[in-house]
């Protein structure tokens, strides 16, 4: 595969509107300020724009995409032009016969989260009951002959019950299950307390999930995503900034990750005003963090900076103030203390409360 | 309803491109790919013929067989390995299956 900037994969956020108030919602704190500003053909132009960038995936997401009317349109559109369609869906609000129906406009797969493997566990993080609702949505998706993906965001309060969530997704006979550890961005940050693990938690959930791995081998897909809390050195973030994914959110901003505005002092285009094409190759904030030049040190001269890219943007602004910083999360950042002083925190008890995603973002909620 | 068998590779089965796997040319690329959830594999000459030939019809003997007979140049043990070994891979990854599943 080339090195050069080729976007694989289309993130298109449909809506930030969600029925749901997970506490790790990964949405942005001030989401309820990015209105739904594209109309259908706006979006079908983006579909087609991606496409001849390279595009071959499509991640129809939100916020809750089902909430759009013009859904089965927009999958439509992206079969007709061969992109593989991934829905990434609460399974709220859904009926079977919509399901139905966006199969038949060929929608390629369905993801839905589930947050526990209990009703009222799973309910409480969602802030909604929901729990039944999705496993029968899960079963609708598999009685249509589509594949499966079950997403479940782990954390202290049910990485315990990681075993479950697995013999769960057997028992609905998911085709992929993404154990996606919550990383602490969006609403997770000021819920960090509550939802960090320690890190003999983690080891032993890690452990279920790598026998399970192998023993589901060509039968089901076991993904674990490890918190970027509790890693040596930090992860490629997006693959690199800017270099094999694009993300549209509701308003048609143009970002190469979905949180990347919330990092101030960059300007981010907007799909109205400008093409996919002109935004992916000169936009100022795709620009911003590609190659090494705006790297500092130690990622500048660090043997790894072409493996991880520095890490997470995003993380690094969220946590130092300064979006050029090497990410806390690696072991050789100047802020990792940071990162050492929240994993000692974890040692102690969870804090109780948890501050539901809701349309008004408070002041200081960034931990 | 558990999740299906793993997919054997032997002589007699009959492979079948899962439910979640769809080959697509890579105009970018100028080369056929295998995408399936938040993944894709990029495919050779040979794999995107073998990818066409998983239908759950042929058995791995007879896919083995025609490509083979279409690559009539290349040495048959070298086609075969390749084939097998391709095969292995989709089956790792739950992109073939037996066919009544």
């Amino acid at each position: 595969m080339s090195d050069a900037p080729r976007p694989y994969t289309l993130v298109a956020e449909l809506t930030y509107r969600c029925p749901l108030r997970c506490v790790y919602c990964s949405n942005p704190l001030d989401w309820a300020r990015h209105a739904d500003g594209l109309a259908t053909a706006d979006w079908l132009r983006v579909f087609r724009e991606a496409e001849a960038l390279g595009v071959v995936q499509l991640n129809l997401t939100g916020g809750e995409p089902l909430l759009r009317d013009d859904l089965e349109a927009l999958v439509e559109g992206a079969r007709a032009l061969d992109l593989y369609t991934n829905l990434i869906t609460s399974g709220i609000p859904l009926t079977r016969d919509r399901l139905a129906g966006l199969k038949a406009r060929g929608l390629d797969n369905v993801q839905v989260s589930v947050q526990d493997v209990e009703a009222a566990a799973s309910d409480r993080i969602a802030g909604l009951r929901s729990f039944d609702r999705k496993l029968e949505v899960a079963r609708w998706v598999k009685d249509l002959g589509l594949p499966l993906t079950l997403n479940t965001v782990l954390h202290r309060q049910n990485l315990d019950r990681v075993g479950e969530v697995i013999a769960l997704a057997e028992s609905l006979a998911a085709d992929r299950l993404e154990l996606a550890n919550t990383q602490y961005l969006g609403w997770a940050l000021p819920n960090r307390a509550a939802l960090l693990p320690t890190r003999e938690q983690l080891g032993r959930a890690r452990a279920v999930a790598r026998a399970a791995r192998q023993r589901l081998q060509g039968r089901m897909e076991v993904l674990f995503v490890t918190p970027d809390y509790y890693v040596e050195f930090p992860k490629a973030c997006m693959d690199g900034w800017g270099r094999r994914f694009l993300v549209v959110a509701p308003d048609g901003l143009v970002l190469p990750c979905h949180a990347a505005h919330t990092i101030p002092g960059l300007a981010f285009d907007n799909v109205k005003t400008r093409s996919l094409a002109d935004i992916w190759r000169g936009s100022s904030a795709f620009e911003a963090f590609r190659g090494e030049a705006w790297m500092s040190e130690p990622c500048r001269s660090c043997d790894r900076r072409g493996a991880d890219f520095g890490g997470c943007r995003c993380q690094a602004f969220h946590l130092t103030g300064d979006a050029a910083a090497t990410d806390p999360a690696c072991s050789l950042a100047p802020a990792h203390g940071l990162i050492e002083a929240a994993r000692r925190a974890a040692l102690g008890e969870a804090t109780a409360t948890l501050q539901y995603r809701t349309a008004k973002a408070g002041a200081g909620e960034r931990g | 309803m558990p999740a299906p068998d793993r997919f054997v590779v032997a002589g007699e089965t009959r492979p079948r491109l899962a439910a979640k796997a769809r080959l697509r040319w890579d105009r970018t690329g100028e080369r056929y790919m295998l995408l399936y959830p938040e993944r894709g594999l990029v495919l050779n000459a040979t794999a995107a013929d073998v990818v066409r030939l998983c239908t759950g019809e042929l058995t791995v003997s007879a896919i083995v067989e025609q490509l083979a007979a279409k690559y009539a140049s290349q040495p048959r043990a070298d086609v075969e390995q390749e084939v097998l070994t391709f095969l292995s891979r989709l089956s790792d990854r739950g992109l073939i299956t037996h066919p009544d599943e």
